[in-house]
């Protein structure tokens, strides 16, 4: 600290000097790195000959970009992200505000009423796509992960194999419907049932594996439930998959059957329409969503729960406490596997159709980078993590604007998985314990008053 | 019933091919506090494991108030109310401290869990300013003061203690020492607990034994080996008095 005498205005005019020196060695590297590249573009004429284009307007933008770019950066960006920084460290732990305190409530409120706003501000077609592709969507998402997070969050047990267990609740629903006619109501518990079964196969012989082994042998069982579908065709009709499975009904009060004589429209007299299909379906993930959290939240307080989370921490210190850790890890295969099974049943009604195609092992991967996402464990920072990876990636279908800056050829799903990939990058930069790194405690001595929330933060690290 | 709470008879431990148990004979009576002090790899740590039964003994026996428990899983000795506080400490990291002590009360799922937090508070008023805290982030005392809190949530019988003074300084020993003591005296407790710090260790304990390359080499009261010229030269020569 040589220069410790500076005025702070000298020291302003420092930094803006050094930005502008930094901003103009940015263009120049920038310059220098994409003469060949933006500058000059080789392409063939009509004659199949062999022209150079010049591009020089493309690459001044490219310069500028990163010149002004590095100003910014070194100019405000920066200094005001040290300030942040060091108001945080020196501030008192604030206490929440109402929105953040009563963040579940809210999320809530806004889902239940969702659909009807949705209708009425696109009328009931137009409200098709945001309550299906959108609302329902990420819901499934956000009830995978949440059953996923069971295992993973909780019992710290590294399932790559989880959509096993989607597809077994799948595939349970829609043969036990097309073969015996049975409701969405009877086989919805016995999909749970099936996947939990299947978690306790599966938990059986990995029960001595931890981390990178555990993980490979969940994987392996993943590919072979899914091999097993595509091989196995006398049942499963291989990769044609099963079609025209039944809709689910309103407790087989009201059905979504065009040709019964309960159809919803028709009791009511309202027009024919697929949305009010698409309207109850979204209300119906949403309790199960609500059930898998509720079942979660309840289970944390419990001996089980409690045992899950001292297994994720240390597994001998468990057995010394008198944890029975074989029934503490099936148990936890067998609840996460059971809420697999709820949404894959929900998924067979949502399709009307299932292949093996659903079952790959991408959509493990994605459901475990929700978890880890959201920061494991945590079930807003788990809702957060889906909504913006599934909304995202289904926003970018919506991004037709896109083709105006690259040319009509480009299909922005086709990047889903690139942008996939960097957002998680820069969250995990950003916030490496996902986006609710720090765990609740389930327990509080009733009179809390010596300790400052201040200790209850975990340490980055 | 004797007054025998634990005998471990001619037991030799295996890691592998590599023997870290010989023969190794060891009892200790109800109300008693015995102690194990011996040099680093000895094999104390090891005899404490296979006392709980991970690893288990190879040969020989370990009878747990005239049961054997020799070839019983891990947590079900626990549950025969043998609680541990075993090397490294070994709490819950993410888990706060009060979390931790409900850990301990798993048994008998909390039924006694508010009288007892309330008394381990006592004993470490430390653990009582800090049961908001993630064990992770305690220092090593209060994590040392955890884990022996969480082992006695159990309602121990038996309270296995493998090296409470290590990494800390002389007045907290003093403070857990005095703990112990004080348990024992009050309530009963049977501690069996290996410690480097042979002296403190030999003072408060009724009874001590010496082991040497997995097996013990001499056994006595408390003050017979603090006398004994062999275990001073090894043991407690350069130490305090
Ligand atoms: N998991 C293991 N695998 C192989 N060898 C082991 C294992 N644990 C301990 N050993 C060996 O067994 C012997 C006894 O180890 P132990 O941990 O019981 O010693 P200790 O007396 O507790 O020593 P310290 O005072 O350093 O804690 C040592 O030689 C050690 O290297
Ligand atoms: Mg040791």
């Amino acid at each position: 600290m040589a220069n410790m005498t500076n005025t702070p205005e000298s020291a302003g005019s420092n930094l803006m000097a050094r930005a502008l020196r930094e901003g103009f060695y940015a263009g120049l590297v920038a310059l220098g790195l994409f003469v060949l590249f933006v500058g000059l573009k080789t392409d063939q004429n009509i004659l199949n000959e062999l022209i150079l284009v010049q591009r020089w307007g493309l690459l001044a933008i490219f310069v500028v970009i990163a010149a002004v770019g590095r100003f910014l950066s070194v100019a405000f960006i920066r200094p005001y992200l040290a300030e942040r920084k060091a108001e945080k460290a020196a501030a008192p732990v604030k206490d929440a505000n109402f929105f953040v305190r009563n963040f579940s409530m809210i999320a809530i409120a806004v889902l239940i009423v969702y659909p009807p706003i949705m209708v009425g501000l696109f009328g009931f077609q137009g409200s098709l796509k945001w309550v299906d592709n959108f609302g329902i969507q990420i819901l499934i998402y956000v009830m995978l992960a949440w059953g996923l997070n069971i295992v993973v969050g909780l019992a710290g047990l590294l399932d790559l194999g989880y959509v096993a267990f989607y597809a077994v609740g799948a595939y349970s629903y829609a043969l036990l419907s097309s073969h015996f006619g049975l409701s969405f109501w009877i086989l919805l518990p016995m999909a749970g049932i099936f996947a939990a079964l299947w978690g306790v196969i599966l938990g059986f012989p990995v029960l001595r594996l931890k981390g990178d082994y555990l993980a490979i042998v969940t994987l392996a069982f993943g590919e072979i439930i899914r091999l097993v579908l595509i091989n196995w065709t006398a049942v499963t009709k291989g990769t044609f998959g099963i079609s025209g499975i039944a809709k689910a009904s309103v407790f087989g009060i009201w059905s979504f059957d065009v040709s019964a004589t309960n159809n919803f429209a028709k009791v009511f007299g309202l027009p024919m329409s697929s949305s009010y299909y698409k309207i109850f379906l979204f209300y119906l993930i949403l309790a199960l969503c609500l059930l898998t959290a509720f079942v979660t939240i309840r289970l944390r307080r419990m001996p089980i729960g409690r045992a899950w989370e001292a297994l994720r921490e240390d597994e001998i210190a468990c057995r010394s406490l008198g944890i029975n850790t074989v029934t503490t890890k099936l148990t936890a295969f067998a609840t996460g596997a059971m809420f697999g099974g709820f949404a894959g049943s929900f998924f067979a009604v949502r399709q009307g159709f299932v292949s093996p195609e659903s079952f790959v092992f991408l959509e493990s991967a994605i459901i475990l980078a929700i978890v880890v996402l959201g920061g494991m464990g945590s079930l807003i920072g788990i809702a957060i993590a889906a909504t913006l990876m599934i909304g995202g990636t289904e926003l970018l279908r919506e991004m037709e604007f896109l083709k105006h800056i690259f040319g009509p050829d480009f299909t922005p799903e086709l990047y889903r998985m690139l942008i996939f990939g960097l957002a998680m990058i820069i969250v995990m930069v950003w916030k490496p314990r996902g986006f609710v790194g720090s765990r609740e405690p389930t327990a509080f001595l009733r009179e809390r008053k010596s300790v400052s929330g201040s200790f209850t933060k975990e340490g980055h690290g | 019933m004797s007054d025998n709470l634990l005998h471990v008879k001619d037991v030799e431990t295996y890691y592998g091919n590599i023997r870290a148990l010989g023969g190794v004979e060891v009892e200790v009576k109800r109300g008693e506090i015995v102690c194990m002090i011996g040099a680093n790899g000895a094999g104390k740590s090891t005899l404490m494991m296979t006392i709980c039964g991970s690893p288990q003994a190879r040969t020989g026996s370990v009878t747990f108030e005239g049961q054997d428990i020799t070839r019983m899983p891990t947590h079900e000795i626990a549950r025969l109310r043998i609680a541990q506080s075993p090397e490294g400490r070994r709490i819950f990291p993410r888990m706060t401290v009060y979390e931790n002590l409900q850990m301990g009360a798993s048994l008998d799922n909390l039924k006694y869990f508010n009288e007892d937090v309330e008394k381990i508070f006592t004993l470490f008023p430390r653990l009582k300013e800090r049961q908001s805290q993630r064990g992770g982030t305690l220092s090593g005392g209060e994590q040392q003061m955890l884990s022996i809190g969480r082992a006695l949530m159990a309602r121990p019988k038996l309270l296995l203690l493998d090296e409470p003074s290590l990494g800390l300084a002389p007045l907290i020993v003093k403070g857990i020492f005095a703990a112990i003591k004080k348990l024992n005296e009050e309530e009963g407790l049977t501690v069996f607990l290996v410690e480097q710090n042979a002296f403190a260790a030999l003072k408060l304990s009724h009874r001590g034994y010496v082991m040497v390359n997995g097996k013990v080499t001499m056994s006595g009261s408390g003050r017979e080996l603090l006398a004994n010229p062999e275990v001073r030269a090894a043991y407690l020569e350069g130490g305090h008095h």
